[in-house]
């Protein structure tokens, strides 16, 4: 197919996209629960796609996902609570010690530069070495750095183990979309380029990409680094959705939770990644919901159904894909408008391969 | 004399937790040599071994509830091995990592729905949680008894490796997994054997951890397991030597820096320690060194 | 000696209590079709993964283009253990990872093939390139290395022409049949801008006609990218009609040398080798 027709059927796509979101915003109220599955979807797929870099397209097996989140959120925070507002919500350590706001793009930038330091230093002595030891070091990272953010001696910069909270948020569902869109469009850039390349190389032979020249640690640092800046972002925006940040809440499950939604959606498929997220998003917050509260039909008490009954369908639901469907949604396939072109003209019920 | 007294008695809380850390790295250890899988959910398994003693000695005097939290958690580790992992045998590698995550996952949250999410209280097994006094050092029977089961039960473990067929053929299971099935030993067997030995261990563990740790919670196996795993990395991983004495250590530095007052930072010594050796030593104090065969 | 492209010296590689290679010394001349032939195990190709850096030696020297590349002497645990001849003639300590040597200029390709399976045929040929590419990864993301991609394309698509394989270049790699996983490999070693190529068993699994077919087409290659060939093969049809020089291997020895006469009636090697390997070859 033409590349100008492509591009133009994106760009179609893609504003339709917007105009759509932004239309919904103007129908349904603001607290409408589909507002929420959105952005935190939206969020969750930038986050997902980021560790399928490494997972899925790298062959690394990294736990250390929430840790990068958790730097990102923190520096987004520190960095842009306005200085009026410090004195409340340093309210334990005299209104901290930083007594300025940086812009929100610049924010976040350094929110995912931050990630990306701590990714390089663990990688230094980790990658080096063959085997699993990198999953034990990004997973220990992870626990480590939630208990030094909460060091008491910390605390005029990380507010302790208190919640930051006044930093500036988003309003329209249209922000984290834009954002996490042209964070994913970098990474699909990077996927498809020379180092995308030697990337699946290194994962599907590493004794043989180094016999081609591929030297093994440097290409698994930028692989390592790239997926933690772009986690470093992702966890901005939660803090941004949230409205609090609070190290608490970025612990090894949010890990093994964004892990799951990489296996859902396919090892090595972005477009899986982000079908999978809105589908964990939508199941968890919303059409799982009625699981955790009781039930009556006819009079009768549904069983089992109390709070917490919905994390454990969700965890079963889970081993099943992880059992018998090891493929996940989309296989390593992508979404391809090639491929839906296909679709159309020949009847080919096969998604096209390759560039997005 | 009353600082020396402290100091004895921080080091034998530590020797105590080391033990503990001991008999929850051996599964891990065990596990990883045979299979090649970092067990994600033992530590789990070691939560379940808490609720198990829980519930049961609720209605059930210590005698039986004791023999029974061993019994369910060496059968929910088989159960585990058998529903999860036996599967995907000709799997990729990160496939059954993956599975153990969503095994961990899956036991944390039903743990959750099934205690309603509140902290358990475990209960008091008289005699080892009594105090005792030698000299000025006061310290509970459990931090004694710790280390001396711990090592009773790991010599045992040693001869039954050493000495047995069964241990024979995990031997050469861990050597060769393709070799040894060609042998004619019966894989799914001794894997499953692992998974008893290893559940086994970590129920121990687990009744002397909580002990002296007052309740139990969904997510409490998450940090020892953690902390066992990088133990037995630490001495080498599929080293069960090494995972014990990497145990030992990481028990005792931990309590060495909360008696100085810096109890933040007592687990992230833990890896910081992980970090160090694998710089300079990265098969472990007792691994050996893998050359794969091109 | 500045005629040698490579200079193999005393190499041993020990594991354990298995010396694999013992005293192993040779010379690759510059232009050359050199073959190292011996019976299964005699430890060819823990040779060649000594020369490619897969394998740290445990002693001995290697150079290439007269520079000196690889060395090492037994050290700790090995010190005493250590089996292999000319013990302490090495002093220095010199280790290249595999992929340092492959920038260095050489290429291999691997007995039981090693190709990328899971991506396209002319995606394991750019990946070879990739070494070389005039670009780093903000200039690749953002496509900025467009003429460089181009360029890099271009040159896939001719050694592709070259095997005769252009029109499978978005097939799987892993999904071909055997011969063209073969020829692909060779391409792919190619791709790397090699000036010695190091080829393990390249007729293995291939009849009459194929193996001639790439005799043929090795010593094409040689003459156009003005390459050496070292090179580990059983099919003696092909060894005795290219080889400039041919180095026989048994169990880890070097036992005769020299021109594909001279090597094919030395009693020796014909007991070793020959004797055994007629009967076993088709």
């Amino acid at each position: 197919m033409n590349p100008k027709v492509k591009w133009s059927i994106a760009a179609v796509l893609i504003l339709l996209l917007l105009g759509g979101l932004y239309m919904l915003e103007q129908i349904l109220p603001a607290n409408s629960i589909i507002f929420t599955v959105l952005q935190k979807g939206a969020i969750y797929s930038l986050i997902a796609v980021s560790l399928n870099l490494l997972n899925g397209f790298t062959g690394l097996f990294s736990l250390g996902q929430a840790g990068f989140m958790l730097i990102g959120a923190y520096t987004y925070a520190v960095l842009t609570i306005p200085p009026e507002s410090r004195a409340a919500v340093y309210q334990y350590y005299d209104g901290g010690i930083i007594d300025f706001a940086l812009p929100v793009p610049v924010a976040m930038i350094l929110a995912g530069v931050a990630a990306g330091i701590c990714a390089f230093l663990i990688g230094l002595p980790v990658l080096r070495m063959k085997g699993d030891y990198l999953a034990i070091a990004t997973l220990g990272f992870a626990e480590i750095i939630r208990a030094i953010v909460q060091y008491d001696k910390l605390g005029p910069i990380t507010n302790g183990s208190n919640l930051l909270r006044s930093f500036p948020v988003f309003h329209s569902t249209l922000f984290p979309f834009i954002v996490s869109g042209i964070c994913i469009a970098v990474i699909c850039l990077l996927i498809n380029s020379s180092y995308g390349r030697a990337f699946k190389a290194i994962r599907d032979d590493e004794i043989a990409a180094e016999a081609m020249g591929i030297n093994l640690f440097m290409h698994k640092e930028m692989a390592l680094v790239t997926s933690a800046f772009f986690a470093g972002i992702g966890g901005a925006l939660l803090a941004m959705f949230q409205m609090m940040v609070q190290a608490r809440a970025f612990t090894s499950a949010m890990t093994y939770e964004i892990l799951l939604i990489v296996v859902i959606g396919g090892i090595g498929s972005v477009t899986g990644s982000v079908i999978a997220s809105f589908l964990f998003i939508a199941s968890s917050e919303w059409w799982l919901r009625f699981l955790d509260e009781a039930q009556f039909i006819g009079g009768m008490q549904v069983p089992f159904l109390r709070p917490g009954f919905r994390m454990v369908v969700f965890s079963v639901i889970i081993m099943f894909v992880v059992l018998f469907y090891r493929k996940g949604i989309m296989g390593t396939k992508e979404f391809s408008i090639e491929g839906i072109y296909r679709f159309f003209t020949k009847g080919r019920s096969k998604a096209g391969k390759g560039a997005k | 004399m009353d600082n020396l007294a402290y100091y004895i008695q921080q080091l034998l809380a530590g020797v105590s937790v080391g033990g503990q850390y001991a008999l929850i790295a051996i599964g891990y250890t065990m596990v990883y040599g045979i299979l090649r899988l970092i067990n994600f959910a033992h530590g789990d398994i070691f939560m379940a071994a808490g609720f198990f003693m829980v519930y049961t000695s609720a209605s059930m005097p210590l005698y039986v509830s004791i023999p029974l939290t061993l019994l369910l958690t060496v059968i929910l580790g088989v159960a585990v091995e058998r529903i999860a992992y036996k599967p995907l045998r000709q799997a990729p590698r990160m496939s059954i990592m993956i599975s153990a995550i969503g095994v961990s996952y899956l036991l944390q949250n039903f743990a959750t729905y099934y205690t309603g999410g509140l902290p358990r209280s475990y209960p008091t097994i008289p005699f080892i949680s009594e105090t005792i006094k030698i000299g000025s050092v006061s310290t509970s029977w459990i931090t004694l008894l710790t280390p001396v089961l711990t090592l009773i039960l790991i010599i045992a473990l040693v001869f039954l490796i050493k000495y047995t067929k069964v241990g024979m053929a995990m031997r050469a299971v861990s050597r060769d997994f393709e070799t040894a099935q060609l042998m004619g030993i019966k894989i799914n067997n001794v894997i499953s054997m692992t998974f008893v030995i290893g559940s086994f261990l970590a129920a121990v563990g687990s009744i002397l951890f909580f002990t002296r740790y007052p309740t139990v919670t969904p997510i409490i196996g998450a940090m020892p397991g953690l902390k066992a795993f990088v133990a037995a990395g630490f001495g080498g991983i599929g080293s069960i030597p090494g995972a014990v004495i990497g145990a030992f250590i990481i028990g005792i530095c931990e309590n060495i820096i909360k008696s100085l007052g810096y109890t933040t930072f007592s687990d992230a010594f833990t890896f910081v320690l992980l970090i160090v050796v694998l710089i300079f030593r990265p098969s472990g104090l007792f691994g050996e060194k893998q050359t794969e065969k091109v | 000696m500045s005629e040698n492209i490579l200079h193999v010296e005393n190499i041993t590689m020990q594991f354990g209590g298995v010396v694999a290679v013992n005293n192993l010394t040779l010379d690759v001349g510059k232009g050359e079709i050199v073959a190292l032939i011996g019976p299964n195990g005699a430890g060819k190709t823990t040779a060649f993964n000594v020369i490619t850096g897969v394998y740290e030696p445990t002693n001995g020297r290697v150079d290439f283009q007269g520079q000196m590349m690889l060395q090492n002497h037994p050290t700790g645990k090995m010190a005493k253990a250590y089996k292999g001849e000319n013990m302490g003639m090495y002093k220095h300590t010199m280790v290249k990872s595999p992929d340092a040597i492959a920038k260095l200029g050489i290429a291999r390709t691997f007995q039981n093939i090693r190709l990328f399976s899971e991506l396209t045929v002319l995606d394991n040929v750019l990946i070879a390139m990739h070494m070389r590419a005039k670009q780093n990864i903000f200039s690749a993301t953002f496509r900025l290395n467009y003429k460089e991609e181009q360029r890099m394309r271009r040159a896939a698509m001719e050694l592709l022409e070259i095997q005769n394989l252009q029109h499978l270049k978005d097939d799987i790699a892993g999904s071909l049949p055997y011969g063209i996983q073969r020829r692909l490999e060779i391409a792919r070693a190619l791709a790397t801008e090699p000036k010695l190529l190091l080829l393990d068993e390249p007729a293995a699994g291939m009849n009459p006609q194929e193996t001639q077919e790439l005799t043929d087409f090795i010593v094409q290659i040689k003459d156009q990218y003005d390459l050496s060939i070292f090179m580990i093969e059983h099919h003696m049809d092909l060894v005795m009609q290219i080889s400039d020089q041919i180095y026989v291997l048994d169990f880890g020895r070097l036992i005769a040398q020299g021109t594909p006469e001279e090597v094919s009636n030395d009693p020796r090697v014909i007991e070793a080798y020959l004797g055994v390997s007629e009967d076993a070859e088709d």
